[in-house]
This record gives C-alpha cells, structure tokens and sequence, in this order.
C-alpha cells in the first residue's frame, strides 16, 4: 500500500471511529455505535458528559496500574535472573494511592451533585403528561398544557403491526425490513406515539398499572420506573423536532421486549393543531351516543402506522 | 480416589471409609465435604452455562429463531440463580472447607457434621429449583431478583421460595462453620493477624453470609405470603409498596455481592505472592481493606434503585457511599501490583489467571464507578452495561480466582501435576473469549439496548453476534478446564511435591501431597518463615 493509500485508509478508520464514538450527526442507535447518545434536551447533556469524564478518568488510571503491572510483569520475572525483594509496607506510598483517588472521587461527586439536583427539579413546568406502563403497553394521558386543563385526550401505545408480526417466533419475515422511511424501526416503533411541543418543561407523571415498568428515551437522558401504586415525576426540555424512540427498561414478563416507546416532538404551533384536533375529537366522542362509546377502543387502533 | 486412604494404610481408623455411601454421603470430613462443594459447583456451572448459551444463541441475531420470550425469560432467571447460588458460591465454600483447615493448621471444621448437611441440602434445593422448568407454567421468569408484583406472577414461586430458603440455611450453616473454625481451631501461634488473607477474606465474607442470608428468607417470604396468604405486603392495592421488597432485597443483594468477591481477593492476595516469590505488599491494609468494603456494602444498597424515584438526598447518600468503595478496592488492586513489582515472577496456570483477575476485575470496577454517578446511571441502569460491568466482575473476577484458586491447590488436593500446558491453552482461551463476549456489550448498553430482551433492533445486531461467538467459545473454552482436571485426578502420572510451587508459604505446603485423609491431629509448630504474609509489625 502506498504512503497515500495509509493515509487515506487512516482517515477513513478516524471518520468511522469519530462517528462511532462521537455520534450525534446519524440516527441514533447506528451500527457499531460505541458511546452514549448526546441527546436532545436541556438535560440530556449531564449524563453525556459525566459519562465522558468518568470513562476518561478510568482510563488515566487504567494506563498507570495496568502501565506499572506489564513493566513489572517484564521487569521482575524469575526468567530473567531476577532475585526477589523482600520489602512488603511502605507507608507514604499507602498514604498517596489512598489519597489521590479521594480527592479524584470527590471532584466526580461534586459535578454529579450538581447534575442530579437539577434533574431533581421539576418545578415550573409548562405541560403535564401522565404515563401509565401495562404489560405490554404504555398510555399517555395528557393533564395540563400552559397552564390549562387538558380534557379526554389519552390513549394507549403500543409495538406498531409490521414489528409485531416479525418478531414472532419463526415469522420468517426479515426484522431488516421493517423500515420507516430510511430508519429500520424494528421493535422501536408504535401505533400511535406520544406527540409533544419543543421548547417545553414537560413534567411527566410516571405510574405502573399492573407491574414495574421503566420507561425510557435514551436521548432524554433517563429512565424512571413505572412503578404501581406510586407515583414518579421527572421532567424535559426538548431543544430539536423530531421522532424520538426508546423501550421499556425493566423487565415486566414476557413482552417486555415489545413495548417501545417512540414521541414525536413537534413545533409549539404545530402542537397546539395536534392537541386541538385531539381535544375536538374527544368532545366529540364525548357527545356521541352511547353506542359510539363502546367503539372507543377503535380510534386509537386505527391511528396512523408505522 | 484411593490414594487419600494409602496414605494411612498403617492405621485404618484414621483412612476414608471405602464405602462409597459412607465415604461421600455421610462424610464428616472437611477435605471430602470440600471435594463434594466443587464437584457440585462445576456440575452447577455446566448447567447454568448452558441457560447462558441459550441466551447468546437467542441474541446471536435479531429475530426470533429458537425460543419464545417466556421461555428467554426463564433462561436468563435462572442461569443468574443457579450461577450465584450454586456455582460461585458452594465453589467458594469448596475451597473454604477445603483449606482453612489446613490453612489455620486445624485437624478439621469445627462442626463436622452441620458441615455434611449444609452440602447434602443443596443438591435438593436445586432439583427443586431446576425441576421448575418442567413444571406447566414454567420456572420463574421475573428475573432473579424476583421483584413484585411482576414475580408474584410466576405459577411455580413456591418452589422457587423454597429452594431459596434451602440454599440460604445452608449458607448461614457454611458461614457459621467457617467462623467457629476460624476463631476456635487455630493452631497455638497463628494469631489473627498471621492468618493468611484468604482465611480473613472467608471470615468477613461469614459474617456477612449470617447477616444477609435471613434478610432475603424474609424477603422472599413475604413474597410468598402475598401470593398464598392474602397479605399485601408489597400490593399497593392493599396498602403495600413494591419498592419496599426492593430495599429489603437489596440489603441483602449488595453484600451478596462482595460474598461472591472477598474469598476472591483472599485468593488472589495467596497466589500472587507465591509467584512472585516474594511477601503480600500491606498485609495490614489488605485485611483493613476487606473489612471496609465488607461494612461499606451494607450502606449502598439503593444503588441498585436510582430510577424508583428515591428522595434527592438518598440518591446523593448512596452515590457517595458507593463512591467510597473505590478507595479500598483501590488500594487492594495497588498492593497486588506492588506486590508483583520487584519480585521474581513465573507465569504458571494460577500466576496467568491471578493477573488477568486483577487486570479485568478492576476494568469492572472501573464501570462500576461510572454506575454510581447517578446521572449517568439514569442512562446505563438495566442496559447491558450494567450486564457487561456485573459479568466483567463475576466471570472475570469471582470465576477467574476460583478457577486461579483450583489449579493452584489442584496439585494439593490429588497429589498430581496437572498439565501445564492444557492449562495455559485453557487460560489463554478463556481470557481471550470473554473479552470478546463481554466488552462489545459496554457499547450495546450504551448505544440503549436494555437488558433482559429476547429480541432487539438492527443496530445492536453487529455487537451482539461478536458477543454470542465470544460466548460459545468461551462456554467451549470450559470443556477444556474440564479436561484438564479429569486428566489431572485420574490420568496425570507427574507427583507433585508437598511444596508443589516454589515460593509457596504457608502451613497448607507443610503438609503431604495428596493431603492425607487427616491432617494436623497434633497442631503443628509455627514457624515465621513458613506463613505467606509479608512484615506485619514493620
């Protein structure tokens, strides 16, 4: 190969590793992805970078520890001729590796303090939505947006038809296939998501109907448990439009693979159309007679597919 | 086996009994009973390893191809509980039986006869286990920490319950054992602080087997009381608290951890030494830092539980507590490097599997650190990170010192070399395949894929099919160890010396190889130059 050819073939292997590690140009998750996701929100940021600054850390001390023991492993063996030493205590060099790592840890404990103290605050929030897991689904329930009551918009979500059909056992169907646009959706998309405005502190009110679920969207920055009979609350901020996927993260029985959660954020124009729209169609199942009322959980399933 | 009676052939009251019933059965002795625990424990790993190459072949691409997601969730319950409670742990108690005795220069454990039935109880307690997945309704399938409600659903919890408590009363039996042996049957002279670290590593691991094993008892009944009895201990629809069955399993679950690492540091801490010809760097520290970790893991069991939703001051109680950790086991993985520097190594079979514990273990506790960072959790929590840091600290840490532990006393045990080469194929083997099993899944938690799924989406297909190879070469890996110690009990025609390494100290060296059936009748004399610590009074 050519000087230029390795050149060329070096930065190829750059570009790649970069993409791979860095992350945040290509739909997330990619193949071969190796980092975490920097995600989309205010917040969303403080995982990313403790993550960073920790791994670095580990890695600066990885180097020395694991450095001293291959030079020792090379240095003292028998093979060599090396006679053994018969020091065993030495109190300063005690002191120092005892020290050096406190000091290390308390720097990491003061940023994640400060970190974890702002996710703790979900006051001022401008919408409220209230998520509810199921074995094996989610429901949304929208309580509040800009300080006013939200009325009958709600609905469950669940793994979208072409997902469920391939992943059962021998479907001999292709999970390559299943593709929304360019972006395979395979097991991470749903019938109908869960649309919200960007630009928004949205408290999410978070509850378990039968089992514990978790639910979570990696490119918020965390997960929070479903948990019945309590009721969890946490809190984002969505800077960019977009479809955002993620899945259930506790187990909760044998579909727990199958309940993706997919929101769709959208423009605060375009979600004031979403929600009136939403809002009319409720009142309007609302006034209908009872015989509509018995078709309800009809709307929902014919929502759009994925 | 016989070799153990011709050794006392002159006096056949003191040889095994030739009985076989009599000898494995009913045996009171400690070595017998310790034989008995690893031979258990590698049956259990084979088992267990097997629910795992069930996993990897499941993941080895997306799709369903082999196994129904109930069937997956069985696999992955009981491979966790059947490789804790029945591999790592009876390996340990093995080695215990095995050892401390002729460690502390004791004739056997203290109470031999709670010794025989703290073993006979768990080969019952795992058919019962094991026979649940033959059962309609399967096996518990909610994972094996068995949350509520989700495991109150499992049609066969009875038995689970059950064989939980089985392998609890033996543990606390095994614990109980350990201390007596430790504290009453030392020889004149082995004061504590001239034990070697591997008997101080088993006496805090006791202490914390006795206070934790009636917690998860207590646990799990209550589960069971809550399915059968109509209690609502963990049912919020009658006033109860699912998260209340997480504290309580966690206070058991987080020193259950270091129950299947401290033995492990006390292994590492006798070979190293050995191979490098040269005293433990600390030993003082090294008891010290064991001790700590031991009380430290009662403090951080909500670790386990960031994402219930705990106040804002006990995520930040448990993130420092945890933090803390660090300092100890750093100090332990500086004192096994500075143990190494300046000696005079050789790179036997146990030497190879002592190194690759210290590298990879602190690789675990590396990610382990990450994980305690609470906002960053939010993300790793239930992912296979999280998989990837527990298997880097269990496989690579507990099961590398025991397998460390077994080819450095194996000469002991038969009297016979094994093959060095065999063994140097097997370790070779196995460090390269975990690594290839378990490192890409760091990336797989990170990119989102969680945990404990059946079946998952395009982009963590590539990582997960260099896992599964690296797992069914690793499993294959296993069978190599596996001949390795047959041709080493029955075919091996190299004797080993009773001082089978060079710079091994120690009392258990002072003794024949094989280990006569008894030893130390008459406690032996201790001499300084004899005992494997370094210069407790510099």
């Amino acid at each position: 190969m050519t000087s230029g050819g390795i050149r060329r073939s070096f930065a190829a292997w750059a570009a790649l590793a970069l993409a791979s590690f860095g992350g945040a140009a290509h739909a997330e998750p990619g193949p071969w992805q190796l980092n975490m996701t920097r995600g989309v929100t205010t917040w969303s940021q403080v995982p990313y970078d403790l993550n960073n600054i920790t791994l670095g850390v580990c890695a600066g001390i990885g180097i020395l520890v694991f450095g001293a023991m291959f030079i020792a492993m090379f240095r003292f063996r028998k093979s060599r001729g090396v006679v053994a030493e018969t020091w065993s205590h030495n109190t300063t060099l005690e002191i120092v590796w005892t020290t050096i790592p406190v000091i290390i840890l308390i720097t990491l404990a003061y940023l994640a303090t400060g970190g974890l103290t702002s996710w703790a605050n979900t006051t001022g929030s401008q919408m409220t939505v209230k998520i509810t897991g199921y074995q094996w689904k989610w429901r949304y329930d929208y309580i509040s947006y800009l300080g006013k009551p939200i009325n009958n918009v709600g609905f469950m979500s669940k793994l979208d038809a072409l997902s469920n059909a391939t992943r059962q056992l021998d479907s001999g169907m292709d999970p390559y296939a299943v593709k929304v646009g360019n972006e395979n959706t395979y097991l991470r998309n749903v019938d109908k998501p869960l649309v919200v405005p960007v630009d928004t502190k949205i408290r999410f009110v978070i509850t378990g109907g039968d089992v514990i679920h978790s639910w979570w969207v990696p490119q918020f920055g965390w997960k929070v448990d479903a948990i019945p009979g309590i009721v969890n609350a946490a809190w984002t901020d969505i800077k960019t439009p977009g479809t955002y996927r993620g899945q259930c993260g506790l187990l909760c029985g044998q579909d727990h693979g199958f309940m993706p959660i997919v929101v769709v954020a959208k423009s605060k124009a375009d979600f004031a159309k979403w929600l009136a729209t939403q809002e009319a169609q409720a009142a309007a199942l609302a006034a209908a007679p009872v015989t509509q009322t018995a078709e309800l959980p009809a709307p929902p399933a014919a929502g759009k597919q994925g | 086996m016989s070799h153990a009676a011709t050794h006392d052939q002159h006096d056949d009251h003191h040889g095994a009994p030739k009985n076989f019933f009599q000898r494995w059965c009913m045996s009171t002795n400690h070595k017998d009973i310790g034989t008995l625990y690893l031979i258990f424990a590698l049956t259990m790993f084979f088992i267990g390893g097997s629910f795992a190459m069930v996993i990897r072949a499941e993941l080895f691409k997306p799709g369903l191809q082999l196994v129904q997601p109930y069937f997956f969730n069985e696999m992955t319950t009981l491979h966790a509980l059947v490789m804790i409670f029945g591999a790592i742990m009876p390996a340990f108690v093995g080695l215990g039986n095995w050892m401390i005795p002729l460690m502390v220069g004791a004739p056997d454990m203290a109470l031999p006869r709670m010794n025989n039935l703290s073993f006979w109880i768990l080969p019952f307690a795992f058919t019962l286990l094991l026979s649940t997945l033959f059962m309609p309704g399967g096996s518990a399938a909610g994972g094996w920490t068995m949350l509520p409600p989700l495991s109150l659903q499992s049609s066969s919890l009875a038995y689970t319950v059950f064989a939980i408590h089985l392998m609890g009363i033996s543990s606390i039996m095994g614990a109980i054992n350990i201390i007596a042996t430790i504290l009453n049957m030392r020889a004149p002279g082995m004061d504590l602080l001239k034990m070697p670290v591997f008997v101080w590593s088993w006496l805090i691991t006791a202490f914390l087997l006795i206070a934790v094993m009636p917690v998860l008892a207590g646990a799990v009944t209550m589960l069971l009381t809550d399915k059968y009895f109509g209690t609502n201990f963990f049912n919020p629809g009658g006033g109860g608290d699912p998260v209340l069955y997480q504290h309580i399993f966690w206070f058991f679950g987080h020193p259950e951890v270091y129950i299947m690492i401290l033995p492990a540091f006390g292994i590492i801490s006798e070979v190293i030494p050995t191979f490098s010809r040269k005293p433990i760097f600390g030993y003082k520290a090294m008891v010290f830092a064991i001790a700590s970790i031991a009380f430290l893991s009662f403090i951080v069991w909500a670790h386990h539980m960031f994402t219930v939703g705990l106040p804002l001051g006990a995520d930040i109680f448990f993130m420092y507590a945890t933090m803390l950790i660090a300092v100890p086991t750093g100090v332990k993985v500086f004192n096994w490097v500075s143990t190494m520097w300046g000696g005079s190594m050789t790179f036997e079979t146990p030497m190879l599997f002592a190194i690759s514990f210290v590298i990879l273990f602190t690789i675990g506790g590396f990610s382990g650190l990450m994980l305690a960072m609470v906002p960053a959790d939010f993300q790793y929590h239930d992912t296979y990170f999280v998989v990837a840091h527990f298997h880097y600290v269990l496989v690579t840490g507990a099961l590398f010192a025991i397998i460390s532990a077994t080819y450095y006393w194996l000469p002991k045990w038969t009297g016979r070399m094994y093959s060095e080469f065999w063994g140097k194929v097997h370790f070779w083997n196995s460090v390269i395949w975990v690594n290839v099993l378990f490192f890409p899944q760091h990336f797989l938690g990170l990119a989102g894929m969680p945990r404990r799924v059946p079946d998952y989406n395009v982009a963590f297909a590539n990582f997960n099919m260099i896992s599964s190879i690296g797992g069914f070469l690793f499993g294959a890996s296993q069978l190599i160890f596996l001949g390795v110690l047959i041709h080493c009990v029955f075919f091996s025609k190299k004797r080993a010396a009773d001082r089978v390494w060079e710079g091994a100290k120690g009392l258990e060296w002072t003794v024949p190889s094989p280990a006569p059936h008894h030893t130390f009748d008459v406690p032996p004399v201790i001499h300084e130059g004899d005992l494997a610590h370094g210069h407790v009074n510099d």
